[in-house]
C-alpha cells in the first residue's frame, strides 16, 4: 500500500519525540527506519499502526487519511520487538488469532495457518507453546501471526534485536526473501546499520525526531546529506582541521571546516605502492590491530590521526614506521554546508609534489 | 539453642492455632453430635447461614467485576493521568487501614435512615442500612482491595504488548479482554475470589454496625456467634464457628491445590 506521512509531530510530556516528519513510501517497498535509540523511530512506527496518536500531521494510506482509524481498522500487521506472542496459545492458535477475530470459516483458517506455517518453516511446531520455542522460532511465529490476516502494510519494531548474532544473519535474508515473495509494503525499525543496509530497499535515517536523510542504502552511504548521517553510517574518523589534509587545502579553505573520513577513503603504504606519489603525504603508524581478515591501521598525519584498513596480502607494517598516506575523498562540513570533496592532486596529476 | 527455638515455635503454633481450634471443636460437640446438629439447624442459625451465603455470593460477584475493572483502569488507564491514578491507587488500600467498624459507621452516616440519601431510598422502598444492601456494601468495602491487589501485579507483569498485538490483529476491547487478558489474569482473579469469600464470610464489625443484628432478618453467621456467646450459649456458638472455620479451611486447601496444579501446567 502507498503510505504518505505529512508533518507528523509527537510529544511525550515535555519530550519532543517526533518533529515535523514527512515522507512517502512506494507500494511494495521495504523501508528501514535507522537511527540511534530514543531517536523517535519506534514512535513513528507506532503512530503508523495507530497505537499512538500524533499531536499534529497526517497519516495517509492509499490516499485516505487514517489518523482517526483505530489500529483494528488500518489493515496493518505489527511485529513487536519482544514478539508479544499470546503465551497461553499454541503456535497454531497464535497465527490463527487474526482470522478467528474476523470470524473466518474454520477450514479457511486452517488452510491459511498451514500455508504460513509452511512458509515460515515452523512445520511440526504447531502445537507448541511460545515458551517452548527458540528466539528465532518465536520471531517467525510473530511474523506469521502478523501476516495471517493479509495486511496491506507490515510494521516491524526492531525485529531481530532479541536474537543472537549468528541466527540474526540467517533471519535477515530469510525475511528479505519472504517479504519479496509476499510483496507487501513493509517498514522496519532498527539501530543496526548493517541490518538496514542489507535488508532495506530504502533507508530513512532518523535522529532526534527528524528524518536526516531518505534514500537507497547506496545513496546514503555514498552521499550522506548531513554530518550526522556521515558519522552514523559506516565507520569514520573526524578531523578538526580539514584544510591541513594534503589535497584538501583548497576545498576546505573556509575556516572551521571539518572532515569525516571513512577508512575505505584512506590508503597507507610504502612509497613504492603508490603510482601517484604527489597525492600522498607523510605519516607515522601509531597502532596496528588485527581484525581477522585485515589490519586496522591507525596512522598519524601531522597532528591528526586517521584510520584505515590494510590487506593481509600486502607487506606488513610496524608501529612507528614512516608511511605514505593517500586520502582519496573526504566528507567536509562547516556551519553553512556539507559536501564531498576529492583529493585535488588525484584529479590533477600534473601538479608537482612540493 | 536451635532446639529451643524449634520447641518454642511449635509451642506458639500450638497455643495460637491448634489449641483454640481443638477447644472450639470440643465445645461444638459438648452435647454430642446431636447437639451440634441442633445448634446449626436452629431456625435463626439457618437464616444466619443463608444471609452469610447470600452476602458472600453477591460480594464475590460484585468484587470480581469491579475489582477487575478497577485494576484494569489503574494499570492501563493512561487517560486518567499519572497523578490521579496514584491517588486512586492509595485510596484502594483504605479499607486495610480503616477498622471495619468505622467502615460500617461511614455507610450508616452516608445512607442511614436519618440522612437525606437514606430517606430518599427508603421513600422508594429501598432500605439500605439495617437491610441486605447495606450488608453487601459494608462487606464490599472491607474486601475491595483483596481482588484489586491480586490482579494489579499480574497486569503490570504481562504488560500491554499482547493486548496491543491483539488490537493490530483486528480485535476490539471485549474480544481482547476475553481472549488475551482474561487467560492471563484468571488465576489472580481466582485467588482474589478465594480471599474475598473467606474474608466476607468472617466479616463481623462492619456488618454488625450496618445490619443492626436483627434475628431472622439481618443476622449473619458471625453476628449470631457473637450473640450466642453473649447469651452464654457456648455450645451453639462453637457449632456455627466450627462450620465457618471448616469452610474457610477447605477453601484454603482448595487454593493450595489449584496453585500446585497450576505449577504443573
Amino acid at each position: 500500500m502507498h503510505v504518505e506521512v505529512r508533518g507528523l509531530d509527537k510529544h511525550f510530556g515535555s519530550f519532543h519525540a517526533v518533529k515535523d516528519v514527512s515522507f512517502g513510501i512506494q507500494k511494495g517497498h521495504l523501508i528501514g527506519l535507522l537511527g540511534p535509540s530514543g531517536g523517535g523511530k519506534t514512535s513513528i512506527l507506532r503512530m503508523l499502526a495507530g497505537l499512538e496518536s500524533p499531536d499534529k500531521g497526517e497519516i495517509i494510506f492509499h490516499g485516505k487519511r487514517v489518523n482517526e482509524l483505530p489500529p483494528q481498522e488500518r489493515g496493518i500487521g505489527f511485529v513487536f520487538q519482544n514478539y508479544a506472542l499470546f503465551k497461553h496459545m499454541t503456535v497454531f492458535e497464535n497465527i490463527a488469532y487474526g482470522l478467528k477475530v474476523q470470524k473466518a470459516p474454520k477450514a479457511q483458517i486452517r488452510d491459511r495457518v498451514m500455508e504460513l506455517v509452511e512458509l515460515t518453516g515452523l512445520k511440526g511446531f504447531e502445537q507448541r507453546y511460545p515458551q517452548q520455542l527458540s528466539g528465532g522460532q518465536r520471531q517467525r511465529v510473530a511474523f506469521a501471526r502478523a501476516l495471517a490476516p493479509e495486511p496491506q502494510l507490515l510494521l516491524l519494531d526492531e525485529p531481530f534485536a532479541a536474537i543472537d548474532a549468528k541466527i540474526r544473519q540467517e533471519l535477515r535474508s530469510w525475511l528479505r526473501e519472504l517479504i519479496e515473495r509476499v510483496g507487501i509494503t513493509s517498514i522496519f525499525v532498527t539501530h543496526d546499520q548493517d541490518e538496514a543496509i542489507e535488508v532495506a530497499d530504502e533507508i530513512m535515517v532518523i535522529s532526534q525526531g527528524r528524518v536526516e536523510q531518505k534514500g537507497t542504502p547506496w545513496d546514503i552511504y555514498k552521499e550522506p546529506a548531513t554530518p550526522f548521517v556521515a558519522s552514523f553510517i559506516g565507520e569514520s574518523t573526524q578531523i578538526e582541521h580539514a584544510a591541513k589534509l594534503h589535497g584538501f587545502d583548497q576545498a576546505a579553505k573556509a575556516s572551521g571546516t571539518r572532515a569525516l573520513i571513512r577508512p575505505e577513503y584512506v590508503e597507507v603504504g610504502r612509497r613504492n605502492e603508490f603510482t601517484l606519489l604527489s597525492a600522498t603525504e607523510e605519516g607515522v603508524v601509531r597502532h596496528l590491530h588485527f581484525r581477522g581478515s585485515q589490519w586496522l591501521v591507525e596512522v598519524e598525519v601531522g597532528d591528526q590521526s586517521l584510520i584505515t584498513y590494510r590487506s593481509l596480502e600486502k607487506d606488513a607494517l610496524q608501529v612507528g614506521d614512516s608511511v605514505r598516506v593517500l586520502v582519496h575523498r573526504a566528507y567536509l562540513y562547516n556551519n553553512e554546508r556539507s559536501w564531498i570533496a576529492e583529493n585535488r592532486f588525484k584529479a590533477d596529476p600534473m601538479s608537482v609534489m612540493i | 539453642m536451635k532446639k529451643l527455638w524449634i520447641v518454642l515455635t511449635y509451642l506458639v503454633f500450638a497455643v495460637l492455632l491448634v489449641a483454640p481450634l481443638a477447644k472450639m471443636t470440643q465445645s461444638a460437640f459438648a452435647n454430642g453430635w446431636s447437639g451440634f446438629v441442633e445448634a446449626i439447624s436452629r431456625p435463626e442459625a439457618l437464616h444466619a447461614l443463608m444471609m452469610t451465603g447470600l452476602v458472600v455470593v453477591c460480594v464475590t460477584l460484585l468484587n470480581g467485576i469491579f475489582g477487575i475493572m478497577t485494576a484494569l483502569y489503574l494499570v492501563r488507564g493512561k487517560w486518567l493521568g499519572r497523578r490521579l491514578r496514584s491517588v486512586m491507587n492509595s485510596i484502594v488500600d483504605l479499607p486495610y487501614a480503616v477498622s471495619p467498624v468505622i467502615g460500617g459507621l461511614m455507610i450508616v452516616l452516608l445512607v442511614g435512615p436519618d440522612t437525606a440519601l437514606g430517606s430518599f431510598f427508603a421513600g422508594i422502598g429501598f432500605n439500605i442500612v439495617y437491610a441486605f444492601p447495606g450488608m453487601v456494601i459494608a462487606t464490599l468495602f472491607v474486601t475491595f482491595p483483596l481482588m484489586v491487589r491480586e490482579i494489579m501485579p499480574v497486569l503490570e507483569e504481562i504488560g500491554d504488548d499482547q493486548e496491543q498485538a491483539s488490537a493490530t490483529l483486528g480485535a476490539y476491547g471485549w474480544t481482547t479482554f476475553r481472549r488475551v487478558t482474561w487467560p492471563s489474569i484468571r488465576w489472580g482473579v481466582a485467588y482474589g475470589a478465594v480471599l474475598t469469600i473467606a474474608r466476607s464470610m468472617g466479616e463481623f464489625g462492619a456488618v454488625l454496625v450496618v445490619s443492626g443484628n436483627i434475628i431472622n432478618r439481618t443476622q449473619t453467621a458471625t453476628t449470631l456467634v457473637y450473640q450466642d456467646v453473649e447469651n452464654f450459649n457456648i455450645a451453639a456458638a462453637g457449632g456455627i464457628a466450627l462450620l465457618l472455620a471448616a469452610f474457610s479451611a477447605g477453601l484454603l486447601l482448595l487454593m493450595e491445590w489449584t496453585k500446585k496444579r497450576r505449577e504443573v501446567h
